[in-house]
C-alpha cells in the first residue's frame, strides 16, 4: 500500500513537472509593457522643452485623444515614424505631446528644423526619469490615451503605417 | 548629575542610530531585486544599461522621498507589470510558485516517514 502511494507521487509529480514545461515552453516570453492598457496614467509631470512650465493632466483632460511620443535626435527608428506623426498633427481630435528623451537641446531643435514638428506640445526628459512613470523602456515609445488618461494603445517602436492607421480609426470612433 | 545626563545621552544617541538602521533602505539591494528589462538575465544592479541607470535614479529619488521598499516595488510593478522583480508579490497567479517548495519539503517528508515506517516492519 505504501509502495504504491510512493509511487503515485512519484508520478504525480513528473506528470506536473512535464505539464508546467509543455505549457510554460509554449508561452511566448518576450516581454513588452502592452499589459498596461486599460490602465489610466497617474501623476502626469512632463518639463516643457521650452517654456518654464510642465505639462500636466490638466492638457490631455483637454483633448479627445493624446498621443504621447517619446523621441530623440539620435534615435534611429525615430526617423521611420516621422513621416507618420506629421500626418498624425493634421487629425481634428488628436493632440501630439512629443517628449525628448536624452538628448542635446540644439540636436531636438535641429531634427525637429529638418524633418518637422508633429507635436503640438514638446516636453523634455533629459535624464529619463520622467520616462518611467510611463513604463519606458526603450525609444521610440508612443502611448494613445484617451480623455480619461486611460491607455488605449502602446506602440513598442517605431509607428509603422498599421499602427497610423489604427490610431486614425481609433480616435474617429 | 552630570554622569546621568552623558548616559541619557548615550541612550538617546544609541535609539537614534538604532531606529536609523531600521528605517534606512539600501538602495543596492532594490536594485538587485530589479530586472533590467533590455538586458539578457541581468539585474538593474548588474546592468550600466541606459535603462539600468534610468532606473537607479528613479529608485533613489523615491527613497529621498520618504516612500518606502514596498512602495517603490509597487510603483515600478504598476508601470512595468511583475516582470520587473524578480521576487513578485504572493498573488493568485503565482500562487502555486510561493506554495510548491513547502509542498515538496512537506511531501518528501512524507515519503522518507513512509519508508523509515516501512524498514522498521522488516
Amino acid at each position: 500500500m505504501q509502495v504504491k502511494i510512493i509511487k503515485l507521487l512519484i508520478v504525480s509529480i513528473i506528470i506536473f513537472i512535464i505539464g508546467v514545461f509543455f505549457i510554460s515552453l509554449d508561452k511566448n516570453t518576450s516581454y513588452d509593457t502592452k499589459g498596461l492598457e486599460g490602465q489610466i496614467l497617474k501623476n502626469i509631470k512632463l518639463e516643457h522643452f521650452k517654456e518654464n512650465k510642465f505639462i500636466t493632466e490638466k492638457y490631455l483632460k483637454k483633448n479627445d485623444f493624446t498621443l504621447i511620443n517619446f523621441w530623440a535626435s539620435w534615435c534611429g527608428p525615430c526617423r521611420l515614424e516621422h513621416p507618420f506623426l506629421l500626418k498624425l498633427k493634421n487629425e481634428k481630435n488628436l493632440k501630439l505631446i512629443g517628449v525628448n528623451f536624452k538628448d542635446k537641446k540644439n540636436s531636438a531643435i535641429n531634427f525637429l528644423n529638418d524633418h518637422g514638428d508633429p507635436y503640438h506640445e514638446l516636453a523634455k526628459d533629459e535624464f529619463g526619469k520622467y520616462s518611467i512613470n510611463f513604463g519606458i523602456y526603450g525609444i521610440p515609445e508612443s502611448i494613445l490615451v484617451n480623455k480619461n488618461l486611460v491607455i488605449i494603445k502602446k506602440f513598442i517602436g517605431p509607428i509603422s503605417e498599421n499602427d497610423y492607421i489604427y490610431i486614425k480609426e481609433t480616435i474617429k470612433k | 548629575m552630570k554622569k546621568i545626563k552623558i548616559v541619557i545621552f548615550l541612550i538617546m544617541f544609541s535609539l537614534n542610530n538604532v531606529n536609523a538602521e531600521v528605517i534606512e533602505i539600501k538602495p543596492n539591494e532594490i536594485f538587485k531585486n530589479l530586472r533590467c528589462l533590455i538586458c539578457q538575465g541581468q539585474s538593474v544592479a548588474d546592468s550600466n544599461s541606459d535603462f539600468a541607470q534610468t532606473m537607479k535614479l528613479v529608485v533613489r529619488d523615491q527613497i529621498n522621498d520618504g516612500k518606502s521598499e514596498k512602495e517603490i516595488y509597487e510603483f515600478l510593478i504598476e508601470k512595468y507589470g511583475e516582470w520587473i522583480v524578480y521576487k513578485p508579490p504572493l498573488n493568485k497567479a503565482n500562487f502555486i510558485l510561493w506554495i510548491l517548495p513547502y509542498l515538496v519539503f512537506a511531501i518528501g517528508g512524507v515519503i522518507i516517514f513512509l519508508l523509515l515506517k516501512k524498514r522498521e516492519n522488516y
